[in-house]
């Protein structure tokens, strides 16, 4: 896992409702099956105009000082859809370590944490006004997990949510198999048992 | 014991280490990989010096991105699909994992195939990178979408580590109307709750309507699970699932089928276990339902009108406004009319020979409208079979349908296969975003019926019509 304790830096509203994997990759971008070259696919369709790909001067993060931006504002429900890690892949390939919206898909909050991105889920109310706020520019976040908030720069902190085992491997950047490999003898113990108590689950498999 | 939901019934029998905060280090008894994201995953553990745990319980397909023009294997795919096809091969040899290739028996639409089998089995938990795993939840099996990277995790150590899951109950209440089915439950749900109505939760889908469906029905109405916002959905087995399983491939058999059916029918939710939370949905005046916009939460009877942003504020406006310029609709009009381009059957939502049926039933001495194209892909190459056994195939065909080989195909737009110039289809898949089923293209969610019947009417059309007529 790749460690991250806090990002602090300006914020790019992208503030939509159930925006899908399939908008921030779309499926005709992954055209190979390695997990480079993903920063220019992100959201595509947005981002470009025509067959030669112009860039769309209207779309946020084609905008100073958006391009830049660490963290991304978005709206309830980011990153619906397909579980394609591709999508996580191409926001951290651009360089968004935190996103903060009401909510998110579940696929997609898993797999940001395990590709050093940070989602933090904030009241409705609250995203809405950062939205607002960032719309100029000018706001500055950090998001901080070490200390579970969303603090605005000379302004309020907003705290979120987030499980104590996915907090400490963040902040540590630890290997979770590895971790789990700790436990073989347990795993195995339960294999054991389990081969007697439901062997159909095992029939076939070799011992 | 305290009463528990099958989830927790399930979850407990898993559960190899308690690891504290609510975290549980779960035992996975399948894993099925693509051809989408299989390479990676396997790929990431190579390099890390890492193998699977257990080959015997991973299972690989190719579905995602393979052509399903009749005669595939002659000719060659578009290059970036014979990358993702050529590696899958690759890696899956070289980790020892079986693999239904292109021209396996048992290829097809992973979430089809793995019940198909038997390889997925009431009270087993089973993984795969891919969002609609839930799917066979339908036969009462814990399945979840993982992404590439958690899916190293459960192919190197067989486990995974998850917070259990908040449980929700929905009760479909009374009995479908003839022409209403699985899709237009699941629709429905999502159009009177929203698409995040399920709220990450764990799913049980009860109730007589839920209890009348036929298993495949049950496969349907869990695939929509996450595109309700749920994190997996579920039906308890039940005699008819017990029923359904015995035979397949995989599955116990005699004595040991005897045993296991004595175990999964003992996962039912206790009468008294508590929910999170609860939802109703009361069946029998459901009409069959249809999505006029761009998330499956724009969903409407059929009979129903295109909503009017005006009467909705902020953000909610906007987005209606958006949905209804993509889908170049005018606020307040009948769904029904609207002029379709194209048709398509398939999925792993709705490509089951019980959705093939109920498509054929419509189509049968029809014709498709002048200038609508219309394919229909079964789930799998058994499927494939078991309909051809029927004469489904020369039903579709004289309609005016295509007929073609197994695999996702035009669910989602990967380059390879295509509507052609085709903007707006009826579609018995799971998701209408924007772009979905190719650049440009809008989407309409509904049933194999209420496709098979838009399809001959050259606009979106009751089924109930037409099955009635
Ligand atoms: S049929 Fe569609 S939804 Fe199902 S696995 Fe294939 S691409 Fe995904």
């Amino acid at each position: 896992m790749e460690k991250l304790v806090r990002v602090e830096g300006v914020a790019a509203p992208l503030y939509r409702p159930n925006i899908d994997t399939d908008l921030i990759v779309p499926s005709r971008e992954i055209t190979s099956p390695g997990r480079e070259g993903y920063a220019e696919k992100l959201f595509a369709p947005w981002r470009y105009l025509g067959p030669d790909r112009r860039e769309n001067p209207d779309f946020v993060l084609n905008r100073a000082p958006f391009r830049a931006a660490p963290i991304l504002i978005a709206g309830e429900n980011f990153g619906c859809g397909s579980s394609r890690e591709m999508a996580v892949w191409a926001l951290r390939q651009f360089g968004i370590r935190a996103i903060v919206a009401p909510s998110f898909g579940e696929i997609f909050r898993a797999n940001c944490l395990r590709n050093g991105i940070l989602p933090a889920a904030l009241p409705a109310a609250t995203v809405a006004g950062l939205a607002e706020r960032a719309q100029s520019g000018s706001l500055v976040l950090a998001v901080d997990l070490e200390r579970r908030e969303v603090r605005e720069a000379g302004g309020p902190a907003h705290p979120f949510a987030v499980g104590e085992r996915e907090r400490e491997m963040m902040l540590e950047g630890l290997d979770d198999i590895a971790l789990t490999l700790r436990r073989k003898g347990d795993i195995e113990a339960f294999q054991a048992r389990d081969r007697e108590a439901r062997p159909w689950i095992w029939a076939g498999a070799p011992d | 014991m305290a009463p528990r939901t099958i989830v927790e019934k399930i979850w407990d029998l898993h559960e190899i280490a308690d690891l504290g905060g609510g975290q549980s280090l779960l035992h996975v008894d399948r894993i099925l990989l693509h051809e989408r994201m299989g390479p990676a995953l396997l790929a990431g553990l190579a390099q890390a010096g890492r193998g699977p745990a257990n080959p015997a319980l991973v299972y690989g397909v190719v579905d995602h991105a393979v052509e399903t023009l009749p005669g595939r294997l002659e000719r060659s795919r578009g290059a970036g699909a014979n990358a993702f096809v050529a590696s899958m091969r690759e890696r899956t040899a070289a980790a020892g994992i079986r693999l239904f290739d292109l021209d396996d028996p048992r290829q097809g639409i992973v979430h089809v195939v793995s019940p198909e089998q038997g390889i997925a089995l009431p009270g087993c938990t089973l993984v795969c990178p891919d969002s609609h795993t839930g799917t066979v939840g339908g036969i009462g099996a814990l399945a979840w979408g993982i992404g590439s990277t958690e899916g190293e995790h459960a192919v190197a150590t067989q486990t995974l580590v998850r917070a259990r899951p908040r449980r929700m109950r929905v009760d479909f209440d009374g009995r479908l109307a003839p022409g209403v089915g699985a899709k237009d439950m699941a629709l429905a749900l999502i159009g009177r709750f929203g698409a995040a109505g399920g709220d990450a939760c764990a799913i049980e889908f009860a109730g007589e309507a839920v209890r009348a469906l036929a298993v495949e029905g049950r496969l349907t109405l869990c695939n929509m699970a996450v595109e309700f916002g749920a994190w997996t959905g579920i039906v308890a087995p039940d005699d008819a699932t017990i029923d359904w399983i015995a035979g397949r491939p995989f599955a116990p058999e005699g004595a040991m089928l005897d045993r296991a059916a004595a175990h999964w029918l003992g996962l039912a939710s206790d009468d008294d276990a508590r929910w999170d939370a609860r939802r109703a949905l009361d069946c029998s005046a459901l009409a069959p339902q249809v999505t006029w916009g761009t998330s499956p939460q724009h969903a409407i009877a059929i009979d129903g009108a295109v909503p009017d942003p005006a009467r909705a504020t902020g953000a909610a406006r906007e987005a209606l406004e958006r949905a209804l310029a993509y889908m170049d609709l005018s606020p307040g009009a009948p769904i029904l009319g609207t002029r379709v381009d194209a048709a398509f059957i398939g999925s792993c939502t709705n490509s089951r020979l019980p959705d093939l049926r109920a498509a054929a039933a419509i189509l049968r001495g029809r014709k498709v409208a002048p200038g609508v194209k219309a394919i229909a892909v079964p789930g799998s190459a058994q499927v494939k079979r078991d309909a051809e056994a029927e004469g489904l195939d020369r039903v579709f065909r004289e309609a005016g349908f295509e007929w073609r080989e197994s695999g996702c195909s035009l669910c989602f737009f990967a380059g390879i296969d295509s509507f052609g110039g085709a903007r707006r289809v009826i579609t018995s898949t799971n998701r209408n975003f924007e772009g979905r089923q190719g650049p440009g293209v809008r989407s309409h969610l509904a049933s194999p019926a209420t496709v098979a019947a838009s399809a001959v009417a050259g606009c979106i059309a009751d089924p109930r019509a037409l099955a009635a007529g």
